[in-house]
């Protein structure tokens, strides 16, 4: 059967593999050779688990959303990777990079951050080991996410203005890159999402795909069985959403829904949805779809939510789409912001901006009255209240 | 036979030269390749910008960032090449990175190429595995060399699986580094130029990265058949503009 899954090479379907120069070769061939043992060696399997337990607060609970399923007569479940330690999803990524590192004998950690959730979830876990850290964050970013730099820096990490380039998420991503071309030995680069040259993106996604894991057996316990008909998650690089799909990927009745930030709208030239925008190409490493100019040159993408401006999508999320095996859906910023604000007034939960983005289908896309669908709640809204505040005047 | 073989196969230390295309002036190409040419360079590459140059220091990132608002892209450069086989012999290489040129389509780039009488091309982020299962007929259908890299960590084995890969020349990174001018060398550096020429391999070497004056250019020519000076040249120019080349050339030697 063909899967949706990384093959030996890092390659889903054309997409993927490592288009590095040399200088990284041996850092990226160093973990290639070692991830796949490491992760399957019991004593990190009981590590990790036993973090992601005490400390992230796993499982997280899936929560039958009933004011909301009323409304869009359909049966929603809310997947609260809001309720993890650091407010998102990107904890179970750091908490698995950081126990590798430590394997693979690494004294030092460099990461980047867009909106600052990754680079807090890297702080902090460096933080638990006692790990230096350094993080990369557009100088744009740093000036628009002041609480989260305040966050890294109380977590002890040292944050480092990109200056290149467009000074955002992607400049952010070259400089950690160049670090670790300069710093070859003792450095791991905790990469953020299912990006980046193999092994990342399968690494990344084995580590966040303890989302997909739980929903299996959740949805036994609730609903006596463990597929739903779907699974919804917001792609930025992908990584909530290669966790949410991840032991579904291959499971054909499971319909996998993807949500684009469409920013301002797709045609209007101020957008991140790259599978509609996109083409074929290479990005920090990975053949991948990514927006960019007739001549090659990365274009700087936009939403109004931080996490979801990168101009390209993990190898996954672009075979996902060009296989057919994933719906694709791009949200507005100002859809995205209505139906963040209608899940605070339906279930009284603030979700980030990010994952409002995943809420919002529900106007336009039907499901049937008796159809189980699961929204993966990546992040919680407290980092984005002043956005909220601006945008609905409050 | 190929020029930059034939440059190699001189009984000289070669002096290559790396700038960015379009930088500092969009139309300044064409007179930087002649200038170097008239000044006894040995060896040219053309660097095609790109946005994200991530295996380059910052002085490569703003001449590339510099050379794309000055308008500078592919299809323009092959345009202000087109004659330049009628004024200048150099060996002209093509450096860039591997997403503009597989935009371009990698087939047509390499026609323009031998077209226009470019002779190699050096694309940091195109792996050996790709290239060789991918492209190896195409560039070679089109006379171009391909030219890899080797760093201070790059194993023996993979070295040796390099130069059996290459022809023409390997493209020696002298430290753990992004492109930029260092400090000198240390005792580092001459461990790894002592361990690489001890190796024996088919392909001469010649060093990279952190080469700015006669000084580095001596030692790092002791043991390879040649160096190259990128980000130096490019602040030079930075500096002074186009119209002195030849006092940049004759500092180093
Ligand atoms: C809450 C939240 N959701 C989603 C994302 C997007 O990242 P990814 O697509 O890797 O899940 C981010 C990134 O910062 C985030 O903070």
């Amino acid at each position: 059967m063909k899967s949706y899954h990384a093959d030996e090479r890092g390659y889903y379907g054309e997409f993927g593999g490592a288009f590095i120069p040399e200088m990284l070769y041996p850092n990226c061939e160093e973990l290639r050779q070692n991830y796949l043992g490491i992760m399957e060696e019991p004593s990190f399997k009981e590590e990790f688990h036993q973090l992601l337990k005490d400390y992230v607060g796993r499982p997280t609970p899936l929560y039958f959303a009933k004011r909301l399923s009323e409304k869009y007569n359909t049966k929603i479940y809310l997947k609260r990777e809001d309720l993890c330690h650091t407010g998102a999803h990107k904890v179970n990524n750091t908490i698995g990079q950081i126990l590798m590192a430590k394997r693979l004998g690494k004294n030092r950690i460099i990461a980047e951050t867009g909106a600052g959730q990754h680079g807090v979830a890297t702080a902090t876990v460096c933080a638990l080991m006692g790990i230096q850290c350094v993080v990369y964050m557009g100088e744009i970013d740093i000036a628009r996410q002041a609480p989260n730099v305040a966050r890294m820096k109380m977590l002890g990490a040292e944050v480092r203005p990109a200056t290149s380039g467009s000074k955002t998420l992607k400049d952010a991503t070259n400089e950690a890159i160049r670090d670790w071309i300069n710093n070859p030995v003792d450095t791991h680069y905790i990469i953020g999402s299912v990006v980046g040259p193999h092994p990342y993106p399968d690494m990344v996604a084995r580590f966040q795909s303890v989302i997909s894991e739980e929903m299996k057996n959740q949805l036994q316990e609730k609903e006596g069985r463990e597929n739903p008909n779907y699974v919804v998650a917001c792609v930025g690089g992908g990584s909530n959403a290669a966790g949410a799909f991840y032991h579904y990927l291959d499971v054909p009745e499971v319909g996998i829904i993807a949500v684009e930030a469409a920013g301002k709208g797709i045609d209007s030239g101020k957008s991140a949805a790259t599978s509609a925008l996109g083409k074929v190409g290479i990005i920090h490493g990975s053949k991948t779809l990514l927006m960019q100019t007739q001549d090659g040159q990365i274009t700087e993408p936009y939403s109004i939510s931080a996490g979801l401006d990168y101009p390209g999508v993990g190898p996954m999320h672009a075979h996902l789409y060009t296989s057919g095996r994933g719906e694709f859906i791009s949200i507005t910023d100002d859809d995205a912001m209505k139906a963040g604000l209608e899940l605070c007034k339906l279930e009284g939960i603030i979700p980030a901006i990010e994952s409002s983005h995943a809420l919002a289908i529900f106007e336009d896309r039907k499901f049937n009255p008796d159809d189980i669908v699961v929204v993966n709640l990546s992040g919680r809204g407290d980092k984005d209240l002043q956005n909220y505040i601006d945008y609905f005047k409050l | 036979m190929n020029r930059i073989k034939q440059k190699l196969q001189e009984d000289k230390k070669i002096l290559s030269i790396y700038f960015s295309a379009g930088y500092p002036n969009l139309g300044d190409t064409v007179k930087i390749i002649q200038d170097l040419e008239k000044n006894g360079v040995d060896l040219i590459e053309i660097g095609l910008p790109f946005s994200d140059p991530l295996a380059d220091g910052p002085t490569i990132q703003e001449s590339s960032t510099a050379a794309l608002k000055n308008g500078m892209n592919t299809a323009l450069l092959f345009d202000q090449l087109k004659d330049i086989r009628k004024t200048v012999s150099i060996p002209l290489i093509l450096m860039g990175y591997f997403n503009p040129v597989l935009q371009y389509g990698v087939e047509e780039f390499c026609a323009q190429c031998e077209e226009i009488g470019i002779d190699g091309l050096i694309l940091p982020d195109l792996p050996l595995d790709v290239y060789k299962e991918e492209y190896e007929g195409i560039f070679k259908k089109h006379g171009l060399i391909n030219v890899f890299l080797i760093t201070p960590q790059t194993s023996d084995e993979r070295i040796k699986a390099i130069d059996e890969a290459s022809e023409g020349f390997i493209y020696m990174v002298s430290s753990a580094s992004t492109t930029g001018a260092k400090q000198g060398f240390g005792s580092e550096q001459s461990d790894y130029f002592n361990r690489i020429a001890s190796m024996g391999l088919n392909n001469p070497q010649i060093v990279g990265f952190g080469i700015s004056n006669a000084e580095t250019f001596g030692q790092a020519t002791q043991k390879a058949k040649g160096a190259i000076i990128g980000s130096a040249f490019i602040k030079y120019l930075t500096a002074n503009g186009v119209d002195d080349i030849s006092d940049f050339v004759k500092q180093i030697r």
